[in-house]
């Protein structure tokens, strides 16, 4: 597929880098990446993600744009308020990029979608709001051998990490089991910077084009922690994967996916 | 003895264990805490009884479930 002179001005500033260039910018223009979550961290993604030229982009989510949204939700406007979230990030997302063919899933992925939607992607982007919806993602990508980022924020901090199932440690074989429900605060509850959501919702977008150009190194085998009080970078390297994961590991546990609900809190 | 705590060397006292330094760093509620100690993790049944040797590095990993 050759070239329009429009999409060789609208990437040249990606085919001028040798990283890039033709052959990657065409890579992405084949890519399909799927955000699951239109929300703090899936917003920064997927916009920057459509405007990189991400050939399909799927987003989930079966929420309402909100007026508490709009706080770091920035690929919602004010006049998106009641819209569908995919809706609304669909329709950011081919104003800045024509190009771009945009999925929509008005739904939560759960133990009984989530392999059927995530199933036609390259790279997934965990964008979700809770444990059980992480665990679920991670245990859903590893059955699946499909590579993700996994992210989380709250306050002032963030954090992500990239895997490769069968390769790399997976988010199970750093946080075994789910904590108990309310044990760890949420951002509803605790609050969370708008800005913070930018930076690791676009952290994540560059995993995801770095994947699909096969640019750099990923941030496989370590977790990415940021904190903004500090203005502090932390790269923590993992030990290798847990042999003994009960997903990734040689022998697993879990080869069948159940809607997690998390364990009351004793607390 | 001298250890590395989340990428930053300090002095610590000598023979002392994990939960000891958990402790010493003010870190809430460990039993949701993950630790590593040269890229190899303490489960959290012998935090009491795994003793930090000097020049070891040591990684506190936190849940973070927010992102909407
Ligand atoms: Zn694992």
């Amino acid at each position: 597929m050759a070239f329009s002179n429009e999409q060789l001005e609208r990437y040249s500033r990606h085919i001028i880098l040798k990283e890039i260039g033709v052959k990657g910018q065409q890579k992405l223009l084949n890519a399909k990446v799927l955000i699951i979550g239109a929300g703090g961290l899936g917003a920064p993604a997927a916009l920057y993600l459509a405007a990189a030229g991400i050939g399909t982009i799927g987003i989930v989510d079966a929420d309402k744009v909100d007026l508490s949204n709009l706080q770091r939700q920035i690929i919602h406007a004010t006049n998106d308020i009641g819209k569908l979230k995919a809706e609304s990030a669909k329709e950011s997302m081919q104003n800045i990029n024509p190009d771009v063919n945009v999925i929509t899933y008005h739904e939560f992925v759960n133990s009984k979608n989530i392999l059927q939607i995530i199933k036609d992607y390259d790279f997934i982007l965990d964008g979700t709001d809770n444990f059980p919806a992480k665990f679920l993602i991670n245990d859903a990508c590893v059955i699946s051998k499909k590579p993700f980022s996994h992210a989380g924020i709250i306050r002032f901090q963030g954090q992500l990490m990239t895997i490769i199932p069968g390769e790399s440690p997976c988010y199970r074989c750093v946080f075994k089991e789910m904590p108990p429900k309310d044990a760890i605060p949420t951002c509803r509850q605790a609050g969370v910077i708008g800005a913070m959501a930018g930076v690791i919702g676009c952290l994540q977008a560059l995993e995801a084009i770095k994947f699909i150009t096969g640019t750099g190194k990923l941030l496989t085998g370590s977790l990415l922690t940021f904190d903004a009080l500090e203005m502090n970078f932390h790269k923590i390297n993992l030990p290798k994967r847990n042999h003994n994961c009960a997903v990734c590991g040689d022998n697993p546990a879990i080869t069948e996916l159940t809607d997690y609900e998390q364990p009351a809190c004793d607390l | 003895m001298f250890i590395t705590v989340k990428g930053e060397r300090k002095e610590i006292a000598d023979n002392i264990t994990v939960s000891e330094l958990l402790k010493l760093e003010n870190i809430e509620m460990p039993e949701y805490v993950t630790v590593s100690v040269n890229e190899e993790f303490v489960q959290h049944e012998n935090f009491d009884n795994v003793k930090i040797n000097d020049g070891d590095v040591v990684e506190f990993l936190y849940f973070m479930g927010g992102g909407k």
